[in-house]
């Protein structure tokens, strides 16, 4: 079995009396979709928060590409190759799709962003930009400002933008919510052959698209992974049922 | 609606044809009006570059304004009384040259905007505001209480300043001057908006976070931001002085500061085009209706409630409509 790309290790965050996540463990291999399944307020984002770099975790280690990057900040892990897309989209929404993207070529480009060129004629962003928007589906969109697109379409905008950093590991927080069914089936289609550019740690509710799609997944209640295993082995943990997949049903 | 580019040419047109016009017709005051209005809209373009673009609120922008007007107070009046500025650890002489005079006003502003930036850019929001004005008010007090300079009193300078090949006495050159200067700060301003670097603090505006995803610093980029404001509006202190050939600690008042503010709500804020209207309403409303009563600025309340409430875009949106995504 090769290395893992993202490696955590006994992570702890308490808010105050809550306790959003506690000694949680879980890896991620190359090729692979590792899911993470839980109810409401499990701790889900709070996990990605840790491992992105937004939150400080209380305990734990975080590691990447084999490095421990608990100390790092977000932006450090981002340049290493750690690429997040958001619950509640994060996008400039008063600029244009295509300028969100850009803005992701610009930062896979690294370096201070220049003073006088122009960001929409420098041809390298563009490229980078308009390829991505057009694997998410988005390239008739790309002059509509970002306000204007829908819930699904806004998702989809995270997803390119992550694609334009060419990242060696994507962590992605519920990329179809809010997505029509025809959309998340596309969009399982695609996140189907994008982990083997690189691998991705995903959270998400659509059951459907979360047994279609994980090689290995994850049960977090309370802040706890309760198991861990295959799309088969999940489905017959007797805990797991009680405790999450049975209210599902 | 009016395209916004064909708008921004006629102001620009308008702005020349003024003074021209008073040249003409040999009414040198208004061409001094129309060389304020220049100026103080320099001062605005350089604050809408914070605060139009990044988002920064800074109600202590008159700090710059005011070392610029020190920058060339200082330079000038050791110049015009033979004494050098230092003897130790090298001769620093005073000078009267425009061009030189600029440039210290340019680097002393944009040094004072990275000091202030870094100690400011930690915080945001209504405290990011309460401490750069507390920022003012401490440069205020420092200019009143520094006797060498004239205190409370200020500074006058006999004679205005020289520039290379030109009459500055002249009104209509001196004006050439400061239009120039305006010109270029708004070409430098457009520039930047649609630049990589305008992109990515737009989007830090918006979203930090993102922008910390993809790799960048929102801090950087709003420091970046905020030190190219001051030092242009550092530029436009030192011209500002050189209208006057006086200075004063009033040119570090918060109320210049918030005078600033007021141009670029008045114009539009983050528009390009914005500070020229809005200082071009502002100087002449004082200049008309201040003849009437000295509350004039009533009307200057009354005129910016309007604006808020009915033209959030300010003068500029109400006739172009809304800000397009930038090309
Ligand atoms: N910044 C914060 N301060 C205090 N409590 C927080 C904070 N962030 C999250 N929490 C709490 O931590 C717990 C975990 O929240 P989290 O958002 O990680 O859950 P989640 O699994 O992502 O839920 P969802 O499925 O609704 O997205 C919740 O009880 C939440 O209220
Ligand atoms: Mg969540």
């Amino acid at each position: 079995m090769s290395e893992p790309v993202l490696e955590v290790q006994g992570l702890t965050k308490h808010f105050g009396a809550v306790t959003a996540c506690e000694r949680v463990s879980l890896d991620l291999r190359p090729g692979e979709i590792h899911a993470v399944i839980g109810p409401n307020g499990a701790g889900k984002s709070t996990l990605i928060a840790q491992i992105c770099g937004g939150l400080r975790p209380d305990a734990g280690q975080v590691k990447f590409l084999g490095e421990d990057v608990t100390a790092l900040d977000t932006r450090a892990r981002a340049r290493m190759g750690l690429a997040r897309t958001f619950q509640i989209s994060a996008l400039a929404m008063e600029d244009t799709v295509l300028q969100n993207a850009i803005l992701g070529a610009l930062g896979a480009r690294g370096g201070t962003p220049g003073f006088l060129g122009r960001a929409l004629k420098d041809k390298g962003l563009r490229e980078a930009a308009e390829a991505a928007l057009t694997r998410v589906g988005l390239n008739d969109v790309a002059a509509t400002r970002t306000a204007e697109l829908s819930h699904g379409q806004r998702r989809q905008l995270e997803v390119a933008v992550a694609l334009t950093l060419r990242p060696r590991a994507f962590v992605m927080d519920e990329p179809m919510a809010g997505m029509g069914s025809e959309g998340s089936a596309r969009l399982t289609r695609f996140l189907s052959e994008l982990r083997h550019e690189a691998p991705i740690l995903l959270v998400e509710h659509d059951m459907d698209a979360v047994f279609a799609l994980a090689d290995r997944l994850s049960v977090l209640v309370y802040g706890r992974i309760i198991a861990t295993g295959s799309v088969a082995e999940i489905r017959a943990n007797r805990q797991v049922r009680q405790a999450y997949l049975g209210e599902e049903r | 609606m009016i395209p916004e580019r064909w708008l921004n040419g006629a102001i620009l047109l308008g702005m020349l044809a003024v003074p021209l016009w008073a040249w003409a017709d040999g009414a040198p005051f208004t061409i001094t009006l129309a060389t304020k209005v220049a100026i103080l809209a320099l001062a605005g373009v350089g604050l809408n570059i914070a605060l139009g673009l990044g988002g920064l609120v800074s109600l202590g922008h008159a700090v710059f304004f005011g070392l610029g007007g020190y920058a060339m107070g200082i330079l000038a009046s050791h110049a015009q009384s033979f004494v050098p500025l230092a003897e130790t650890p090298f001769l620093i002489e005073g000078t009267k040259s425009m061009p030189v005079i600029w440039l210290v006003a340019v680097v002393v502003s944009a040094l004072a905007a990275l000091m202030i930036g870094l100690l400011c850019l930690r915080t945001s929001g209504v405290y990011f505001i309460m401490i750069t004005l507390a920022f003012g008010q401490m440069f205020y007090y420092f200019a009143i209480s520094w006797p060498r300079y004239g205190g409370e009193d200020g500074l006058s300078i006999y004679v205005r300043n020289s520039f290379p090949g030109l009459n500055t006495l002249d009104p209509i050159q001196f004006f050439g001057i400061c239009f120039a200067a305006l010109a270029a700060a708004l070409w430098l301003h457009g520039r930047l908006i649609a630049s990589p670097f305008g992109l990515a603090l737009n989007a830090a505006r918006q979203s930090p976070a993102r922008v910390e995803t993809i790799g960048l610093s929102p801090f950087r980029l709003r420091l970046t931001a905020f030190v190219i404001s001051g030092a242009i509006t550092g530029l436009a202190g030192a011209l500002f002085a050189d209208l006057n050939r006086f200075v004063s600690p009033t040119m570090f008042s918060w109320q210049l500061s918030g005078e600033i503010i007021i141009f670029i709500i008045l114009g539009g804020i983050g528009r390009l085009y914005g500070p020229v209207v809005g200082a071009a309403l502002f100087v002449t409303l004082e200049h008309v209706l201040g003849g009437f009563s000295e509350f004039w600025q009533v009307y200057l309340g009354a005129l910016l409630l309007a604006v808020v409430l009915v033209a959030r875009g300010g003068l500029i949106g109400l006739v172009a409509g809304r800000e397009r995504p930038h090309e």
